[in-house]
């Protein structure tokens, strides 16, 4: 590629992540900001789509499908259904847990230790190397995944039938 | 030119935003949520690294914990709905049963 269109390819690249990042943060922010439950969730479902292009900029496809799949589809479908079933009144959504000092604290704590890490972050350029086409695809993740990582994924199939009959077991009124 | 240390920080903040909302909120659904998030901002280090490196094991480290994140949010919610149905309540603070 010449040269220039290589740089606003680059500059391209930067723009997108800004804009996915932010929107991951933002929600995010909305996320922990929200009085309601169902805006929170509604909420994390924008910043995991969000994270999942920014999944797919590192070049991590597979991944990028299955959070959208699992997490947006899954997980939080599954949320969603346990509020709606809840049924809170707005009294019930009220918090008086902590005085406004300690949320302000936490907040100014959880501030500097993200700044600091960001400082941190801020003295390393690491450039990423060029990568195969073919990296990060289903087969290149599938085949890894059914031989070196067999056992953990056989594993999981295990936990996750745990996770349901637990899940079973803990909400039915009676066994 | 975006680098790891975009990714990181993207990270960092996504895990700071998800603590915060670990300590300071009180409805149990929320402090939920923030563990998503902060499982979100982990499988994004571990994708980051696993791009920087150029090895594939990062990935399947993160799937690993996607799978997990949806056993523990499905055990997570029958216990929500198990407190809700004894207690009448989702604010952690009101679960105060053994203090006393």
């Amino acid at each position: 590629m010449p040269e220039g269109r290589v740089r606003g390819h680059l500059k391209m690249e930067l723009i997108f992540f800004y804009i996915f990042a932010g929107l991951a943060v933002a929600t995010a922010l909305g996320v922990v900001a929200f009085k309601n439950p169902i805006s929170s969730a509604f909420a994390l479902v924008v910043s995991f789509f969000a994270i999942s292009a920014v999944y797919a900029m590192l070049q991590a496809h597979f991944l990028a499908v299955i959070q959208v799949l699992v997490y947006a589809g899954a997980i939080m479908v599954l949320f969603i259904f346990v509020i709606m079933l809840l049924n809170l009144q707005p009294e019930e959504l009220e918090e008086r847990g902590f005085s406004t000092v300690f949320k302000g604290a936490a907040i100014v704590v959880l501030t500097a230790f993200c700044f600091g890490l960001i400082f941190l972050f801020r003295q390393m350029v690491f450039v990423f190397p060029k990568a195969d086409a073919s990296f990060g695809t289903v087969k290149e993740v599938g085949k890894l995944l059914f031989t070196t990582y067999w056992f953990p994924f056989e594993y999981v199939s295990i936990l996750l039938l745990v996770a349901i009959i637990g899940g079973v077991v803990l909400a039915k009124r009676e066994l | 030119m975006v680098t790891l240390q975009h990714y990181l920080i993207l990270s960092a903040l996504l895990f700071s935003i998800g603590l915060a909302g670990l300590v300071i909120r009180r409805n149990i659904l929320i402090i939920f949520m923030s563990i998503e998030l902060i499982l979100n901002a982990a499988n994004l280090v571990f994708i980051a690294f696993s791009r920087y490196r150029a090895n594939l094991d990062g990935q399947v480290a993160a799937f690993f914990v996607i799978a997990v994140a949806a056993a523990e949010a499905a055990v997570g919610l029958a216990i929500v709905i198990a407190i809700f149905r004894n207690r009448s309540t989702v604010k952690v603070d009101e679960l105060n049963l053994m203090r006393n």
